[in-house]
């Protein structure tokens, strides 16, 4: 299931709806404030920038992603990994801290990671450190996280995505945002707050698994980039396989630091949104955080340095008090793991156990389609527009029910891609539906579409089919035609008799059409495709109303 | 009493030999099989030094030149070394916060300031070229685990010993409880001799 970024898929889902997007983005603090969910500070190019000063205050927006790997297990133990089981019941002696205990690394984590890197361009580093990170909270029973502080796994990458632009017509700008680094490191605990009897109970069942953490550089300048970006990663690691992506369930955590300056000028302040774990409310935390900063600059304050969190009832971010004042991680090199060494096919030991040795160059041969390429890959086979393929591939598996669709139709991509985003996935949106869920099968929108190209029914006419589709009688296409009497009628001499009642039983319209208001006639064909429940071809009804109104 | 670092060194390459993660699973010590076998093998060039060492150690009676039988050590000098390290309040105050340690007293800070001392030696030696060591076990394959469940499932066990624990959770205080404010410790540092 698809978390969507609302930001860019409301943009992308409605096709049809009309939006402003600036490509770099100068945001006004009485502008940000006031959008609305899913509205984000980029939109409304002409932005009402009131204040000189605001005017040159650009935003600065980094992230670092918290991604948790997709395996079976957690990264150092054998331990399983699963969202909401029993508290403690998915925990090994080591994920509780026992003393004795070593960690083993997961094998799937590191290929993961690999395989993720390679995905985002980045350089894979044949050798990488583990490094401890102290600090003390209960849900961190070590009291240090295993993360790679020294050497991570990969560095120097970057995402591309697009971001959706409307000026004065729809396409999409390519943006791009370097990615520092990819490094394997623990989830930690979860803690809850028993407020009432003033305590924290503690869920070690999270303690230990895999993610994969990346930081990405502060190259985006509004929630909209920032949420664009989320969203790509996203599918990609999706795609991939190596993150579900899930933001409800936490597998995917955006942390934003967030700064304000003058082009040219060196960054200002930053301030780190912490634990964006709604894809709905990232574009607005960030905006509420570049707009705030701003207007401390603009009344002459200076930005102070700290951690503030989203409140996403009041849409506003607040301070949270420092654990502990300035942090001191006192990092260290983990003494219970030598370094990670990868390889690729030349410099793989020829002794060497397979198991035993991760091939880069395998990986890279393994890595499956990107979102990018198939969206690529559509617009050019299908020639459908580069929006549209964003859409299809935002939503699961709806690229693979488009493309069953047209290898089942005569009708064209071009005329299959409106049904699916405007019918299909509307219907689908409007009760909170996967595309796996649908009602109607892609053979049997197939069929529809055939009738429709076939001449056999009418636009209006295969609307109906569909809504009785949906109902999911089981009934094909065609049978419902049969049984509802919805085919294009064939009857010249019947069209005609409905035209002439028509028109006997309109004589002001007739006369207002003999004295030239031309548009009254549409009126008439209207009751016309009534009567035949749209059966008939409009034209052939224009043509004889025309010949009986002249 | 000093010893130098070479002998620090040799000891601490004989104490890495049983130092090695012996059986690869977390959890508990299983025994001594010998890893070699399992996989990775000379993958560097560095293994095959260690697997000759290891074969040597494996006999008791075979004794390692390198390995002094008895204990033995180098006096170092006092002016070969940097001035001693003192520790002042402040740093305390810091260390005390990220350690979570109470030693807020003249034992406390004598003993770390000796603990520096002794680390004071490592300057004596000549490093130049060298480069640092994170691990014993640097030069050793890391093991890679099949992505398959063998643990977990154990929480009565675990939370069993947990001191306060409720419906399956450790319970834990509300938050970190946080160190006495500033002004606070001056008043205790000055009560504590110092």
């Amino acid at each position: 299931m698809a978390a969507s970024l609302v930001g860019v898929l409301a943009v992308v889902r409605n096709v049809s709806v009309k939006r402003t997007v600036r490509s770099k983005c100068l945001i006004s603090s009485s502008h940000v404030c006031t959008r609305r969910l899913g509205a984000s500070a980029c939109r409304n190019a002409k932005a009402q920038v009131k204040r000189s000063l605001s005017q040159e205050l650009v935003g600065v927006v980094g992230l670092e992603i918290h991604a948790q790997i997709h395996a079976s297990t957690k990264l150092f133990s054998g331990s399983q990994v699963r969202f909401s089981s029993p508290p403690n019941s998915l925990v090994s002696f080591f994920d509780a801290s026992l003393p004795g205990t070593l960690p083993v690394l997961n094998r799937r984590c590191v290929e993961a990671a690999v395989m993720t890197g390679l995905a985002l361009n980045c350089t894979i580093n044949k050798k990488s450190l583990f490094d401890r990170k102290h600090y003390f909270y209960a849900d961190l029973p070590a009291g240090y996280q295993i993360t790679q502080q020294r050497l991570p796994v990969a560095v120097d990458g970057r995402l591309s995505y697009g971001v959706l632009v409307d000026g004065s017509q729809n396409h999409v700008l390519e943006r791009s945002v370097r990615i520092k680094q990819i490094q394997l490191e623990q989830d930690s605990g979860k803690s809850l707050r028993d407020g009432h009897r003033s305590q924290t109970l503690i869920d070690l069942n999270r303690a230990g698994i895999g993610l994969m953490e990346l930081v990405m550089e502060p190259d985006m300048c509004c929630g909209e980039e920032a949420a664009a970006a989320v969203r790509e990663l996203q599918l990609i690691l999706q795609a991939l396989g190596t993150c579900q992506g899930n933001m409800s369930e936490g597998q995917l955590r955006v942390d934003a630091n967030v700064s304000v300056h003058r082009p040219g000028e060196p960054l200002g302040v930053r301030t780190e949104v912490k634990n964006i774990n709604s894809a709905r409310f990232l574009a607005r935390a960030i905006d509420y955080e570049l707009q705030r900063q701003m207007a401390v600059v603009e009344s002459g304050g200076t930005v102070v340095n700290e951690t503030r969190a989203f409140d996403f009832k009041s849409g506003q971010t607040i301070p949270m008090r420092d654990k502990e004042g300035l942090q001191d991680y006192r990092f260290m090199p983990e003494p219970n793991l030598p370094p990670l060494l990868l390889y690729d096919q030349q410099t793989a030991p020829m002794d060497a156990d397979p198991t035993q040795v991760i091939l880069i160059d395998q990986i890279q041969e393994q890595l499956p389609e990107l979102p990018r390429v198939t969206r690529e890959r559509l617009v050019k086979t299908y020639g459908i527009l580069p929006e549209h393929s964003f859409t299809l591939v935002n939503e699961d598996d709806l690229v693979d029910y488009f493309v069953s669709v047209v290898q089942r139709t005569k009708a064209e991509p071009r005329k299959v891609i409106g049904w699916v985003l405007k019918d299909l996935l509307g219907q689908l949106k409007q009760r909170c539906l996967s595309t796996a869920q649908s009602p109607i099968s892609p053979l049997a929108l197939a069929e529809l579409l055939d009738l429709l190209e076939a001449g056999r029914i009418s636009s209006p006419a295969a609307k109906l089919v569909f809504q009785e589709l949906w109902k999911g009688t089981g009934r094909s296409a065609e049978q419902i035609v049969e049984q509802q009497d919805l085919g294009v009628m064939r009857d010249h001499g019947e069209i005609e008799r409905i035209c002439q009642s028509v028109i006997d039983s309109h004589p002001e319209e007739v006369r207002a059409i003999r004295g030239g208001n031309r548009n009254v006639l549409n009126k008439l064909m209207g009751r016309v495709m009534k009567q035949t429940k749209g059966r008939a071809d409009p034209l052939l009804v224009r043509t004889l109303l025309e010949e009986k109104t002249s | 009493m000093y010893c130098t670092l070479g002998r620090i060194t040799s000891s601490l390459q004989c104490v890495a030999l049983y130092l090695r993660p012996v059986r690869h699973r977390c959890g508990v010590y299983v025994g001594p099989h010998v890893v070699e076998n399992r996989g990775g093998q000379n993958i560097t060039r560095h293994r095959k030094k260690h697997t000759s060492s290891l074969s040597q150690s494996q006999t008791p009676h075979h004794h390692n030149p390198k390995v002094p039988q008895t204990p033995t050590w180098e006096c170092v000098r006092e002016d070969q070394l940097p001035l001693p390290t003192k520790v002042p309040p402040d740093l305390v105050d810091k260390l005390e916060r990220l350690a979570l340690l109470d030693f807020r007293n003249q034992d406390g800070v004598d003993c770390l300031e000796k603990a520096i001392r002794f680390a004071d030696q490592l300057h004596v030696v000549n490093t130049d070229g060298v480069e640092p060591m994170a691990s014993v076990l640097e030069d050793r394959t890391l093991y890679l685990r099949d992505d398959r469940i063998e643990e977990g499932d154990c929480a009565e066990q675990l939370l069993g010993l947990a001191r306060n624990t409720l419906e399956g959770y450790y319970v834990a205080p509300p938050g970190n409880i946080p160190l006495p404010e500033r002004d606070e410790r001056e008043v205790l540092l000055k009560y504590s001799e110092m």
